[in-house]
């Protein structure tokens, strides 16, 4: 996986498709909810209640809400209605196709997820553990985002299926047995964080953390392009 | 110059099987691929594109196998059934993408070359949304066409375009066999593929039933004895005129009309109105009673 896989016009497209949509908006008002909330603590409340909004709330929660919109949005739709023969029956390379559209979604994880994690951190006056969420949420946001496009490559019911790991097997299993930290995106974030602010726990181990953030990230899109090769149109008849 | 083949090629979903052993060969030209609903037009057509991996047997293109082979695309220009679900693009944004992705050296030129091909200069700087099904159509030809392909797959082209614009899109695909290309689309109406096709290939329930001539095949059906229910202002006189007819094996009464049997439909359909005038009888409804497709292709499957 590198730089050449970049398929431009793939890139230009799943941009398209993630910006023409209505879903776009749902993407815009997640963070818009998040800065504004925070802000309203910060004004209403003293001490550490908005600030906490962020690792309670933002980070396990809305950071992995708009890297399912974003990743179902540059690949499910199309997956869903076939419409993306009219991309793969052209000689493009399937990994290439699934790395662009990884980008684009990884691209709007960021900034609708990240982004305003760190701008709503700076509302609050913490700069350094602002820092450490934005580190966290980076790295968190490059695995849940090529995770979400590899499950968007396989079933139609991604949103559901990406949904329920964030809420059930990273919120409330998570929450229940530490143990499932070693196999939380969300805990490998933070662990990652932690190295900037000593705010942010450190569940797991750096190496670990880091390593298995790298493997989600390239197994889930190498997974998303092999699936795409093996694309098949299923006849209505 | 390129030959798709198929190669005792089977697929089955489940315990469904879809497309049963079929061995079929497609060279330069139009070859229409006919069949009912249902046959499994759209199965073979998938595994022809490349998009559906054979259960049994194989699919080939000049010999390499389609499935799970990107190269294959520089030969194949596919066009689908499904719609464009690319609305927010425009028509030329929409067939320039098509062009990038085959990253052809001047895209932009390819781009407006083809558009001229299928007549879409003018409306393609409006978005493919406000596009009529006969515009969307050629839009998506002109996508399959722009990097000049040898074979082009087209599915139901036809399917909900307006007449005029049919007549258009039809001498356009026989251009492009004019000119060497194989060219293969399926459709289940037999006038259609009669009128394009000089090579027809017959599914019928997931099996191949026929391959040839259209003439031959057309010869086949024609050649069938088909039932018609005839109403009339003289029922016993048209039936006694009608008996003297080489081409009508059986004729009788109902208590409302007539029920023929006709072994010639091409002479029967000729001679019918001239037989009523010469016998002073008005026609008021004649209808075949077992003319829809499923049953010309039932007749041939039972041969």
């Amino acid at each position: 996986m590198n730089a050449g896989m970049m398929n431009g016009t793939i890139a230009k497209l799943a941009l398209q498709a993630l910006l023409g949509r209505r879903r776009f908006y749902l993407l815009l008002a997640f963070p818009t909810l998040l800065v504004g909330l925070v802000a309203l603590v910060t004004a209403l409340v003293d001490g550490d209640a908005a600030f906490s909004v962020l690792p309670n709330l933002g980070y396990p929660l809305v950071l992995p809400l708009v890297a399912i919109l974003a990743a179902s949005s540059v690949l499910g739709p199309e997956v869903d209605d076939g419409s993306i023969v009219y991309l793969l029956s052209k000689p493009v390379n399937r990994y290439g196709v699934a790395f662009s559209k990884w980008l684009v979604a990884l691209a709007a994880t960021l900034v609708t997820g990240a982004l305003p994690i760190f701008v709503a951190g700076l509302v609050t006056g913490h700069t350094t553990r602002s820092t450490a969420l934005l580190v966290a949420a980076a790295v968190a946001g490059t695995a849940y985002s090529a995770l979400f496009v590899a499950i968007s490559a396989v079933t139609r019911h991604a949103v559901i299926a990406s949904l329920m790991f964030v809420l059930i097997w990273e919120g409330l299993l998570g929450n229940l047995f530490t143990g499932v930290a070693w196999l939380s995106i969300g805990q490998w974030g933070l662990r990652v964080g932690h190295e900037v602010s000593d705010y942010l726990p450190d569940v797991v181990d750096l190496p670990y953390a880091v390593v298995a953030s790298l493997l989600v990230t390239v197994v889930a899109v190498w997974f998303a392009g092999d699936r795409l090769r093996s694309f098949s149109l299923r006849g209505e008849d | 110059m390129s030959t798709l083949v198929l190669d005792s090629a089977s697929r089955w979903f489940g315990n469904v099987v879809a497309v049963n052993d079929v061995s079929l060969s497609i060279g330069p030209g139009v070859t229409g691929l006919l069949g009912p609903n249902g046959a499994g037009k759209t199965t073979l057509m998938a595994m022809m594109s490349g998009f559906l991996a054979p259960s049994a047997g194989h699919v080939t293109l000049d010999g390499k196998p389609v499935w799970r082979n990107t190269e294959t695309y520089r030969q194949i220009g596919l066009v689908p059934e499904r719609e464009l679900s690319f609305g927010y693009l425009t028509g030329r944004q929409f067939v320039r993408a098509n062009a990038d992705l085959h990253r052809l050296p001047d895209a932009a030129a390819a781009t407006e070359r083809i558009l001229e091909v299928v007549d879409m200069v003018e409306p393609a700087g409006r978005r493919l949304d406000t596009y009529s099904k006969g515009m969307r159509q050629r839009v998506k030809i002109a996508a399959a066409l722009v990097h000049d392909p040898a074979v082009l797959l087209l599915d139901e082209p036809f399917n909900g375009v307006d007449p005029r614009q049919r007549m258009h899109l039809m001498d356009l695909l026989r251009r492009l066999g004019d000119e060497g290309r194989t060219v293969l689309f399926s459709s289940h109406i037999l006038e259609e593929v009669e009128r394009l096709a000089r090579h027809i290939e017959v599914v019928v329930s997931g099996r191949h039933a026929a391959s040839g001539d259209f003439g031959a095949i057309r010869r086949l059906m024609t050649d069938r004895p088909v039932r018609y229910a005839i109403q009339s202002s003289d029922d016993r006189a048209l039936a006694a005129a009608l008996m003297a007819e080489e081409s009508v094996r059986a004729v009788s009464l109902r208590t409302d009309g007539l029920d023929v049997q006709v072994g010639d439909l091409g002479s029967f359909a000729v001679s019918l109105p001239g037989l009523a005038r010469q016998h002073d009888v008005t026609l008021y409804e004649l209808s075949p009673s077992d003319e829809s497709l499923e049953s010309v292709f039932a007749y041939l499957v039972a041969r």
